[in-house]
């Protein structure tokens, strides 16, 4: 029997109509199946809290209406589970707009799982927290935290599908567990089963990022040719009871599943690959095969597991102060030397306008800025006279406010004051949430699923709020 | 490997493809050779002492290399290079996204009747 994993999403901010094709294919193939949307990442929960720190409504995915809207009613009419962390920083909220979606669609009795847990905010003094070891940071004062979210398992989702929930709405949650959940609910895999959890993991972080699996992120003309990547199609993981698994994508999309799109996403963001740790189980991808077994149909094997690791990982998000940006042109002869004087002028301005703990960079996009560490080495290495079409780029980061704002206001004063023929002045500046990472004791967790809305679950919350 | 009459020197970029992926301010660059059987050109060429080397200017603090024969690549890990990462860097690009790109512009010696 097989189980079908279907990815709307593969980020906060990707392609709202790209489940579509892949939900049609789950339809039309008839098997058991679910639809996972994944919008979180450690940038995303911290705009989702600078969001509700503004909104007390705000915090979940914003695009969630666009994200479900074409594909909510095919779901619920076929079956197809849909599970998601689109609540990000305000699930309950996320949890609201999913109920009202289905009203409007006449579904007002939609069960919706709503999982909680994840925010460990207002009992962080009182736990023991280890650092992270990729972590070289202090953890920042209690006056600046915001949130604390620790990454969930997938055990609440499934105690959600158990209750009968069509949308299961989380916020932190490993993104592996999201396509993990639904596999444990329908195959009944013993939660020490390491290999099939390892698999059904697997399954999850290849599907996760969306196409990046299936020919997003891919391209690079001439080596790496991606078909219609304008169509790009999304992935649908199959299944089998067994673990073992094959990354496909729907019929008549663009893109591609081979041995090399699969082995790219295999390692994104992976580090020792013989111990990939998840709240659900260690995975160790050192003995993993990728094969091509069809078009666009690839297999995955050998993925072993280790019992999961005694702590989970938890995102702080903290207030880091204000960063701004601004940026200048300049084009056409001696580009070059009018863009690097100007950004002479401006350092140098900044030296006696701004104070000397003001963090500030200098890119000359056109010439080298990605690439470039923050004191400009590349740049200084590579100086020339040349002609060409360049973007003085100025990026400034302090606590306060004021000293931002003047900083990215002396670019904008190099229209009159500096070098000739500049233009095309942006500027913006923003209130910074800053990230950390730590680990917590499980002990220390408790997660849990209800019914959105139902009374007897929200006693529970309740309880949960008062603790 | 010198260059000689029986090397010469190749763009890592035609030989193997890559993709980076960010934690905090740690960097995954996964590498991969396109014909598996220049996967010992990756394994000899491409070392945490080359990497330190491409990242000194990022102030990588740590690297470490993961080999992986059976997918004809290796996973390399760097940490402390994304000043700050997604949400704390300056640089226009605090994930370190581009930085796969960074890695395949080395440059490495390959035998001479390679062709590319």
């Amino acid at each position: 029997m097989t189980f079908l994993l279907g990815s709307g999403a593969g980020f906060s901010g990707d392609r709202t109509d790209a489940a579509i094709p892949v939900v049609a294919e789950l339809i039309r193939r008839g098997q058991p199946a679910a639809l996972l949307f994944e919008t979180l990442g450690e940038r995303t929960l911290a705009a989702a809290h600078r969001a509700r720190h503004d909104d007390p409504d705000a915090g979940f995915e914003p695009l969630l209406d666009e994200l479900l809207e074409p594909v909510l009613d095919d779901c619920l009419a076929n079956g197809i589970a849909i599970l998601g962390n689109f609540g990000a920083a305000n699930p309950a909220g996320a949890c609201e707009r999913v109920r009202a979606l289905a009203q409007g669609a006449g579904r007002a009795d939609i069960r919706i799982g709503h999982v909680q847990g994840d925010d460990i905010r207002s009992r962080l003094s009182r736990i023991d927290l280890q650092r992270w070891e990729g972590e070289s940071g202090e953890m920042p004062g209690e006056e600046a935290l915001i949130s604390a979210n620790v990454y969930l398992g997938a055990a609440p989702l499934v105690e959600a599908l158990a209750l009968g929930a069509e949308v299961v709405v989380t916020g932190r949650v490993a993104d592996p567990s999201l396509f993990l959940a639904p596999l444990m609910h329908y195959f009944s895999w013993a939660w020490d089963d390491w290999d099939r959890l390892a698999a059904g993991t697997m399954a999850g972080h290849l599907g996760e990022c969306g196409s990046q699996v299936s020919g997003g992120y891919f391209a690079d003309p001439g080596l790496k040719d991606v078909p219609d990547l304008a169509t790009v199609g999304y992935p649908i993981i199959e299944v089998e009871e067994d673990g073992s698994l094959v990354v496909t994508k729907p019929p008549g999309t663009g893109g591609c599943v081979t041995e090399h799109t699969v082995k790219e996403q295999l390692l994104y963001e992976v580090h020792d690959p013989g111990g990939y740790l998840t709240p659900d189980v260690i995975v160790d991808l050192s003995g993993v095969r990728v094969y091509e077994i069809g078009p666009d149909r690839v297999a995955v094997s050998g993925i072993r597991g280790r019992p999961a690791p005694e702590r989970l990982k938890t995102t702080v998000c903290y207030a880091g102060g204000w960063q701004g940006e601004a940026e200048i042109s300049y084009a056409g002869p001696n580009a070059f030397a009018r863009a690097q004087l100007a950004a002479e002028v401006l350092r140098e301005r900044l030296t006696f306008r701004a104070p000397p703990e003001l963090r500030s960079r200098f890119d000359i996009i056109g010439h080298t800025s990605v690439f470039d560490s923050d004191t400009g080495d590349l740049q200084r290495q590579t100086a020339g006279q040349e002609s060409g079409d360049y973007r003085l780029r100025l990026a400034v980061g302090h606590a306060e406010r004021r000293w931002v704002e003047r900083a990215t206001q002396e670019l904008l004063a190099l229209y009159c004051a500096g070098p000739a023929g500049g233009g095309g002045v942006r500027r913006q500046f923003q209130r910074r949430i800053c990230t950390a990472s730590y680990l917590v004791q499980r002990s220390d967790v408790e997660a849990f699923a209800t019914l959105y809305g139902t009374p007897m679950n929200d006693d529970r919350s309740h309880d949960h709020g008062a603790q | 490997m010198a260059p000689s009459d029986d090397v010469k020197m190749m763009s890592l970029h035609r030989l193997a493809h890559a993709r980076a992926g960010d934690k905090g301010e740690r960097l995954n660059l996964a590498l991969f050779a396109y014909d598996p059987r220049h996967y010992d050109i990756l394994l000899a060429q491409i070392t945490e002492d080359r990497l330190q080397a491409l990242f000194a200017h990022r102030g990588v603090s740590r690297v470490r290399r993961y080999p992986l024969p059976g997918l004809a690549g290796m996973n390399l890990v760097l940490d402390d290079v994304l000043q700050g990462g997604v949400n704390g860097a300056l640089n226009l690009d605090g994930h370190g996204k581009t930085l796969s790109f960074l890695l395949l512009g080395m440059a490495i010696a390959v035998p001479a009747t390679l062709e590319g």
